[in-house]
């Protein structure tokens, strides 16, 4: 009795076989690369029309478009400050280039948005208690479907390799 | 057992998680003030029926009162306008109006075509009032106790029955605590 079909699907640990997944596996991971690079990647055409032009010194210009990156639109609210055109985006990219040419540090400025609009306004909210969930919740789905896959892989490397050292029934 | 009690489980917190979610009592664009309770900040701005004269809340201390932000651009702001008139003849607390985002011959043509329920109107030619305050939007409605304290914010257009039910009973409570 020879089935090479159902040979190949049970290696061992019940992974899929060798035979071909790793040319499939690395153009996945390819693609997925490029949908991220889509995601992450922002051209200029996405920044908002900045009335105020480009700060002189480039180390202050960097912590601008980092900060006004940071923080949320409210009006929008998935966009965020440095993205968006409405009026209030302006206004607080003024508010925030105003306190980074005056000096103040970036938390400084992160801490008066917060002080006025919550910690909504902030895309990556500080690691607090009530924050717990948000930071937390990635790493419980990972952890859960790491012991979903142990499991599974324990069931199915539990069952009997080839049909040739089988020696009970097919049904368990 | 498992296969069972999971996705059970699963449907569980589903449940609980759309009750939340997809509440339609639940304005998803509100966002709860981290002002409440703190003082309420300070603004000294021009008049925007008279530019030579100034309105500031300094002024108002010691007494309850209430803060509307609005803007002529903001169709909300004219819906609940009747409300806030008729509000103002209660006597009941100071309005004071804060425009913003907005140009003050219009302000004016609105407020008198339309009638005016403030006390006073302070003009926010360049927005910085309306950040310290956290405004993001308009209509926003802030109470503000006789300490000087935000005690209450409300966004969306004012109605009379906002007005019964979250603010009068804390307009009378701030007045029974001292204040």
């Amino acid at each position: 009795m020879n089935r090479p079909a159902r040979r190949m699907l049970r290696t061992p640990g019940g992974l899929p076989g060798r035979l071909g997944g790793m040319p499939l596996r690395l153009g996945a991971l390819a693609m997925l690369l490029v949908c991220f690079a889509g995601t992450f990647a922002r051209s200029a055409a996405d920044q908002a029309v900045d009335a105020f032009g480009q700060l002189k010194d480039p180390v202050l210009q960097a912590r601008y478009e980092r900060i006004t990156g940071q923080l949320r639109c409210l009006v929008c609210q998935n966009e965020s400050i440095a993205d968006s055109n409405v009026e209030l985006a302006s206004d607080l990219r003024r508010q925030v280039r105003e306190m980074l040419v005056a000096g103040r540090s970036d938390d400084a400025i992160l801490d008066f948005m917060t002080d006025r609009y919550g910690e909504f306004v902030r895309f990556s909210p500080p690691l607090e208690a009530k924050t717990l969930l948000i930071w937390g919740a990635p790493f419980a789905m990972m952890l859960l479907g790491g012991v979903i896959i142990y499991r599974v892989a324990r069931q199915r490397s539990r069952m009997p390799l080839d049909d040739e050292s089988a020696t009970g029934p097919e049904i368990h | 057992m498992w296969k069972f009690l999971l996705p059970f489980t699963a449907f569980i917190a589903l449940v609980v998680l759309f009750a939340f979610g997809l509440n339609p009592h639940r304005d998803i664009h509100a966002l709860p003030s981290p002002l409440i309770g703190k003082p309420a900040p300070t603004f000294t701005l021009s008049d925007v029926l008279d530019p030579s004269h100034s309105v500031s809340n300094a002024a108002l201390s010691g007494q309850v009162y209430v803060l509307n932000v609005w803007g002529t651009w903001c169709a909300q702001c004219r819906v609940e306008h009747p409300e806030l008139l008729a509000i103002s003849r209660t006597h009941v607390v100071p309005i004071i109006g804060l425009v913003y985002m907005d140009e003050r011959g219009k302000a004016k043509q609105w407020l008198e075509q339309l009638g005016n329920p403030y006390q006073s109107v302070a003009f926010d030619s360049d927005g910085r009032t309306a950040i310290d305050w956290g405004v993001y939007g308009a209509p926003e409605t802030f109470l503000v106790d006789g300490r000087g304290r935000v005690i209450y914010k409300f966004i969306s257009p004012m109605t009379q029955e906002v007005w019964e039910q979250e603010f009068l009973p804390r307009i009378a409570a701030a007045r029974r605590g001292g204040a």
